[in-house]
């Protein structure tokens, strides 16, 4: 399965965000976006998940599983908001998203409890989501990645409120997915520490 | 899709959640009309089931404009936008929790209102009937409303303002059921077949509505 991204260009009103990103990302590949505030990391992003129509150009998947016209269909997107009630518990939150969600062809999520356990939180998966942290947040935020199976990961400044452990822990959760042949794409300031990685600089504005 | 209802109620009922603000607002307007209009029994049974029916018209608008906008603040709605579940589906079943945990308690309530009103049994059965019939549509009006002003920061006057005129057939056919029924010459049936069919009608229109809608608001 590969996922195919040719001539791809987005506008926001009158201006033209991005123009003409081509790329391809084979199984196990990681696409690393990178550039200042406002050069469209975030709006790209949106356009690969389905979120924002592009203005031309086409991505889809090549070799994959039948019945999935779009490749959204088969992506995790983590944006910057962490798609999580504060009125329910973490437990509560991850195993509505796990069978909401559902498994895509060719893997299945681990269970709530043991993606806990992988972000370093599992004793307190109880707890209302309201209850914790930023960091703590987006931590459980990143298990939701891990209780449905999705071969694409799209993740927006995934690290941002994070300390230094947890960046690694990441990098690891990024790594493993990657060895599982997996395919990533991810907008950030910060370099994840993923091996094998194309780049993808945006540049900003094209008027 | 299961798990989404679930999700919901519970979400409804948990503190700020607002389910039981409904029926409060409901009480609330109901119980001050005999203060308002006076101790006349017979004008009160006369004008009770109107003004059941406008108290749950109006409760049932009440908590409209969080349906979707609470989704879309958490960044939940972008996930719901993603899969290859139809949304239709999605905002059909976020729909019949929304009526489950708003409009089914105004339909538990109406009963014991109806005795503030001085009505009798068969003008309190004809109402529960018509309201358990009928607030539904209003639910799934409400949902394209909801979609529509999903974006904007104080968008809840606007779905009411929105979705109001969509209402008032519903409304009209609501209580002229219950009139027909406790009234000897009308027909009760014919105003119910309509009330239900409004309902069936918006049940399929208003969740493809909404979704279209939800599906251009994509920032």
């Amino acid at each position: 399965m590969r996922l195919l991204v040719e001539g791809l260009s987005a506008r926001r009103g009158e201006d033209l965000i991005f123009n003409d990103i081509s790329f391809a990302l084979a199984p196990g590949e990681a696409l690393i976006v990178t550039g200042p505030n406002g050069s469209g990391k975030s709006t790209l992003l949106r356009v690969l998940a389905g979120l924002l129509a592009a203005e031309s150009g086409r991505l889809y998947i090549d070799g994959g599983p039948t019945g999935f016209k779009h490749p959204h269909e088969l992506s995790h997107y983590l944006g910057h908001r962490n798609a999580m009630k504060r009125e329910l518990t973490v437990e509560e939150n991850l195993s509505f998203w796990q069978s909401f969600l559902g498994d895509s062809p060719g893997g299945a999520g681990i269970s709530t409890a043991a993606a806990g356990e992988a972000v370093g939180l599992g004793g307190i998966t109880h707890l209302p989501f309201g209850y914790l942290s930023a960091g703590q947040q987006r931590r459980m935020a990143m298990a939701k990645l891990l209780v449905a199976h999705r071969p694409i990961w799209i993740l927006d400044e995934p690290t941002a409120a994070l300390d230094a452990g947890a960046d690694r822990l990441f990098s690891e959760l990024v790594a493993a997915h990657l060895e599982r042949g997996g395919i990533v794409i991810a907008a950030t300031h910060q370099p994840l520490g993923i091996g094998q990685s194309q780049a993808l600089q945006m540049k900003g504005f094209v008027h | 899709m299961i798990a989404l209802f679930f999700r919901d109620l519970k979400l409804a009922v948990r503190a700020g959640g607002g389910a039981m603000l409904g029926v409060l607002f409901f009480m609330t307007v109901v119980a001050v009309i005999p203060f308002g209009v006076g101790p006349d029994l017979n004008l009160l049974a006369r004008i009770g089931p109107a003004i059941l029916w406008i108290g749950a018209l109006l409760a049932s608008l009440l908590g409209l404009d969080r349906l979707f906008q609470a989704e879309r603040e958490d960044g939940s709605l972008d996930l719901l936008l993603m899969q290859e579940t139809p949304l239709l589906l999605t905002v059909f079943v976020k729909c019949t929790a929304h009526w489950s945990a708003t409009g089914l308690p105004l339909v538990v309530a109406s009963p014991f209102l109806g005795l503030f009103m001085n009505m009798n049994e068969l003008a309190i059965g004809a109402t529960m009937a018509t309201l358990l019939a009928g607030t539904p549509a209003i639910t799934f009006i409400g949902a394209v409303g909801a979609a529509v002003a999903v974006a904007l920061p104080r968008g809840g006057l606007l779905v009411s303002i929105l979705v109001l005129p969509l209402a008032v057939p519903v409304l009209i056919f609501g209580i002229s059921a219950v009139y027909a029924a406790i009234e000897d010459p009308a027909p009760f049936l014919p105003p119910f077949m309509i009330l239900m069919a409004i309902t069936l009608f918006f049940a399929v229109i208003g969740p493809v509505a909404a979704a279209a809608a939800l599906r251009h608001s994509a920032d």
